[in-house]
């Protein structure tokens, strides 16, 4: 019965994850770029739903709504001043400018929010007792768990399905060709940018739910161990995104349960050293063989 | 022939510039002209050059990105550390104990850096990035376990797994000390670091970097960095050529690490974080791939800048992300090239 | 390109030395800008000016430890504020940033201080930063009053650094002996930070002293920065164990977490706390029932019905909108007691920071103070700190004395 619960916190945790790598891999996929600000629009979208509740006390799922408007906005507007002026930069210079974003969102939240963490109230409280009291889910497990889902089933039906969709794929297979088709460059990555940050907010309200503290940091641990979520699922692909995230919560729960606390973190890591030497390209990625 | 001679030109000057740098703030601190604060950020400056130079090698020349480097830097630094501490009594002059410090720091750290090299270097791109990361991260939990201590008998050495044991396990004898106290990372080190050990320690890194890059083999890594396929057809060999980078960039990173850690009395292997690998690649980045005379001058600002700011208090660490932003766009932007090309007197475009 | 870009750095360089060296001419302007902050009662200004004490303080205050760094700059100006405006002894304050870094930052942030001319330090406010800047105040003969270092590692070798707050073997001991007298026979679980000196030094204390004292630890779980959202792991552990009290000795922020967390899960048993504890029921957002029967030990309270605690609660709620913490009333307590042994001592202003130091080195343990955090606080030559913690317990949303 220990096992089950161990087993269900790892899926919730990962879960979050899943939601947050799904964000990087949407990015990346498109722009091929590593968008490191995106754990603090995680933090963000956790305190701007958090002030929709606790200052102007309007209902749960308003809240997500104004976290995931504000965000959409900050992920256009952060798209188009920082990232949009360096298309055609070496990637790392774009990674880097992200970093500088991150340090930006960061210190702008500490000047706003102060340095004081907040407790963040649960959207949905309670908890379903399970085998006489054994076994106990919260409620907010059972959400994530499920929302980490329908985003992952909308994701793929979205990229599969839509003309914008479509678009979004044809753009990360090959840019120029997507022009000449007559598919406009800028509007889709932006697009993405948005898609992306609406996920960051959902990700946050989620996040805060189950692990209620929020600070000007809330966002950066979440955001790394989402990356190594979507690079273990294999970077760019949905489906990779979402198991990549499940399993790094999952492998880290019963690590912690049943080998060591101190090394939860390394366990987690060297499992996914261990994979990636054996499918170099994460999961579910495709491995592309160079050509001369 | 002519490339040749700008190549090593420029090379000298790198030497020359750093001496004279150097050079010139000894006078300025021998005549007072400099106060604490400028005094006291030499040694960091000094060790944050030598990494950004490293980790250039490994990003500029061999073209593979890490985001691990600190780990390399918290090897070299508690190896140093030890290697200092337990010789206190044995060796009393300061500046051979820093000496064999830094070697100590880069043995370790290099052989780290091979075995580590060994699975990190047969991925490629972000996977690799990715893996370096979760190396810098597993060095970190590591090495907050580590429990050493030294007394008459030798070196004690503890890995605290569970949690359980503490300093005082080592049973050390009388007289003995400890010296990493897991969590609480190295407690009451002697500090001997110099300013004139960091800049011989820049100009030996200097030298090294700068030969491997102008020899056969640095040719052989640029080679495989700028096509891997094409250099492996012409019969380079691949892994050696890029272990032989990957394993100097470690070793110099951990010399860096024995310097930094033997300026202050305590330091936490929290320390070397995710955040330190990530100030380092940006000092690399901004200035400039496989420009060594860039990342220099790049970790030189970009150190000063926060302590620079700090008449702004609370706006402080803001400005500095509002500078790293302006100047990324500005170095990078296709709008802001266009502006300088125009600027610029026509006839006199650079070598690429 | 390349060319350009060297030469735009070089430029920023220079721009920057210039800034940086332009800060010893700029000294002055720069000081006024904190003293007027810290004295919102500008007339209170020129009197500073005319023959104050230079009082530093360096703490984090970016950064994830921020919280701590302001709390305790926080409380160090409004005892700045009282005593300047009693007039006698006249304090100027300047607070610098050391991110809780125990390396480079910590010692830039004290050479800020330095060249500013401080002549006391209040500070540093974490533990690892306290050791490294201790070593260097010692080396300098600067005398050190940390609010908050709690570790033995801060004061160890040094006559010159003292606390306000207890050392953590004293808190591990004490957290021990008071389960072992008020709860025999209960099985304990610790969850701990195992990355903090401060958490770790802790957790060591107490089990060898509940080893001693026949208290039944029955499961030891650990998290550190890169794990600390979830505790789901070792709270189901815990209960596995049967622990019926878990021990917590680590700062609110996670405690928070994990109190939501046993609460979701139906787990119940009582949880005990040390200093760190406080500040939990003033968190924004924080439903208080969640902290229903949460023991801690702790030198301050804020609902503390004492005139004195009043006082600096009702100053610090007017000027900063919340509730202090145990640091901020560490803090206004270490200026208090500063004020104390410079005026026992008899040093004036004009002393340089050495002359101050040897001054109040034999001072320190003949003074007795009153403060926020205890009464009749008195000190070792050691530099540790003698007063008693108090048990209190949550109840209904405020801390009251079982």
């Amino acid at each position: 019965m220990e096992f089950l619960s161990y087993l269900i916190s790892g899926i919730s945790l990962g879960s979050v994850y899943a939601i947050i790598a799904l964000g990087y891999t949407m990015v990346y996929g498109i722009a091929k770029m590593l968008n490191f600000a995106h754990g603090d629009v995680i933090m963000v979208g956790g305190y701007m739903s958090f002030c929709a509740m606790s200052y102007l006390h309007l209902p749960g799922w308003v809240s997500v709504l104004v976290g995931m408007v504000v965000c959409t906005l900050l992920g256009i507007i952060i798209e188009a001043l920082a990232y949009k002026p360096l298309r055609s930069a070496p990637s790392l210079a774009v990674l880097i400018t992200a970093i500088g974003v991150s340090y930006l969102l960061q210190n702008s939240a500490l000047l706003i929010w102060g340095a004081n963490p907040m407790s963040y109230p649960p959207v949905i409280s309670g908890t379903l007792h399970l085998f006489d009291g054994q076994l106990s889910i919260s409620y907010v497990s059972i959400i994530t768990v499920t929302a980490c889902v329908l985003i992952m089933l909308g994701l793929t039906a979205f990229t599969s399905k839509t003309k914008m969709g479509k678009a979004m794929r044809a753009c990360s297979e090959d840019k120029g060709a997507a022009q000449l088709m007559g598919i406009n460059v800028n509007r889709t990555i932006s697009l993405t940018f948005a898609i992306g940050s609406a996920l960051a907010a959902i990700a946050g309200v989620l996040l805060c739910s189950s692990y209620p503290t929020l600070m000007p940091t809330t966002g950066s641990m979440p955001g790394i161990k989402a990356f190594t979520a979507a690079v273990f699922g294999g970077i760019g692909s949905i489906p990779g995104a979402f198991l990549g995230g499940l399993l790094l919560g999952i492998i880290e729960s019963l690590a912690k349960a049943y080998i060591s606390t101190q090394l939860s973190n390394s366990i987690v890591f060297a499992v996914l050293i261990v994979v990636l030497l054996v499918r170099p390209a994460g999961l579910l990625g495709k491995y592309v063989p160079e050509k001369v | 022939m002519k490339m040749k001679k700008k190549i090593a030109w420029s090379d000298y000057m790198t030497y020359i510039g750093v001496t004279i740098a150097f050079v010139i703030v000894s006078f300025l601190k021998k005549g007072g002209a400099l106060n604490r604060s400028q005094l006291g950020l030499l040694v960091p400056i000094c060790a944050y050059i030598t990494m950004a130079i490293s980790l250039n090698l490994t990003v500029g020349i061999l073209g593979e990105l890490s985001l691990g480097h600190a780990g390399f830097m918290s090897i070299g630094a508690f190896s140093g550390i030890i290697a200092a501490m337990s010789l206190v009594n044995v060796i009393p002059y300061d500046g051979v104990r820093m000496a064999i410090a830094m070697v100590v720091g880069a043995v370790m750290a290099g052989i780290f850096g091979f075995f580590i090299g060994i699975p990190v270097l047969r991925l490629r791109g972000d996977y690799l990035a990715i893996v370096t990361l979760a190396f810098g991260e597993i060095i970190k939990e590591i090495l907050t376990c580590l429990i050493v201590g030294v007394d008459a008998e030798g070196l004690h050495i503890l890995i605290n797994i569970d949690g359980s044991k503490t300093a005082s396990d080592l049973n050390l004898l009388e007289g003995g000390k400890a010296i990493i106290k897991g969590a609480q990372g190295a407690v009451g080190t002697k500090t001997i670091a110099s300013f004139t050990a960091g800049y011989i320690l820049i100009m030996i890194s200097l030298i090294i970097i700068l030969n491997l890059i102008r020899s056969r083999s640095g040719r052989a890594i640029m080679a495989i960095r700028d096509n891997r396929i094409a250099a492996e057809s012409v019969g380079i060999e691949i892994t050696k050529y890029k272990m032989m980078a990957f394993v100097t960039s470690a070793a110099i990173a951990g010399a860096a690490g024995a310097l930094y850690g033997l300026n202050y009395s305590s330091l936490a292997a929290a320390k070397f974080d995710f955040n330190t690998s990530i100030l380092v690649l940006v000092f690399v980045v901004l200035g400039g791939l496989g420009n060594i005379w860039g990342s220099i001058v790049a970790a030189t600002v970009l150190y000063i800048l926060p302590e620079a700011l700090r008449s702004f208090a609370d706006y402080r660490m803001l400005m500095y992300a509002i500078v790293l932003i302006v100047v990324m766009l500005a170095t990078n932007s296709s709008k802001a090239k266009d502006l300088l090309d125009k600027l610029k007197p026509a006839g006199k475009e650079e070598e690429q | 390109m390349k060319k350009i870009l060297a030469m735009l750095l070089a430029l920023s360089m220079i721009f920057a030395l210039c800034a940086c060296g332009g800060s010893k001419e700029e000294t002055k302007t720069e000081t006024e800008t904190p003293a007027a902050e810290a004295a919102p009662a500008a007339e209170a200004a020129p009197a500073a000016a005319a023959g104050a004490f230079k009082l530093g303080v360096q703490g984090p205050l970016t950064g994830g430890a921020a919280i701590y760094g302001t709390a305790v700059v926080n409380g160090a100006k409004i005892a700045v504020d009282e005593i300047n405006a009693k007039g006698g002894i006249q304090f100027e304050l300047q607070a610098q940033d050391d991110e809780a870094d125990s390396g480079d930052k910590a010692i830039n942030a004290y050479n800020a201080l330095m060249d500013w001319g401080m002549q006391v330090l209040v500070g540093p406010v974490t533990s690892g930063s306290g050791v490294t800047v201790g070593a260097q105040a010692y080396a300098d003969r600067v005398f050190c009053l940390t609010p908050s270092g709690s570790s033995v590692d801060c004061i160890a070798d040094k006559d010159n650094f003292f606390q306000v707050c207890f050392t953590d073997p004293n808190q591990g001991v004490a957290s021990a002996d008071y389960m072992a007298k008020n709860y025999a026979g209960a099985k304990v679980a610790v969850i701990y930070k195992n990355d903090d000196a401060y958490s770790q030094g802790i957790r060591d204390t107490f089990v060898k002293e509940a080893e001693a004292k026949a208290v039944e630890v029955v499961y030891e779980g650990t998290f550190n920065e890169s794990t600390q959202t979830d505790f789901s792991v070792q709270l189901t552990a815990a209960q596995a164990a049967g622990a019926d009290m878990v021990f917590l000795p680590i700062y609110y922020t996670p405690a928070s977490v994990i109190l939501s967390q046993a609460n979701a899960m139906g787990y119940a048993p009582t949880f005990f706390g040390v200093d760190g504890m406080d500040g939990i029921l003033a968190m924004p957002g924080f439903d208080t029932a969640l902290a229903e029967g949460v023991m801690l030990l702790t030198p301050f309270s804020a609902d503390s019905q004492d005139a004195l605690t009043q006082n600096f609660v009702a100053k610090y709620q007017a000027a900063y909108g919340e509730t202090p913490n145990q640091f901020a009333a560490d803090a206004y307590d270490a200026v208090y007691i500063v004020a104390a042994a410079l005026e026992a001592a008899g040093c004036t202003p004009d002393m340089d920071a050495a002359a101050i130091c040897e001054a109040l080195i034999p001072v320190m343990p003949t003074i007795s103070v009153d403060g926020v955090t205890g009464q009749g606080m008195t000190w070792a030559a050691s530099g540790e700190v003698s007063k008693a913690p108090m048990a209190i317990v949550i109840k209904d949303g405020v801390y009251v004395t079982p």
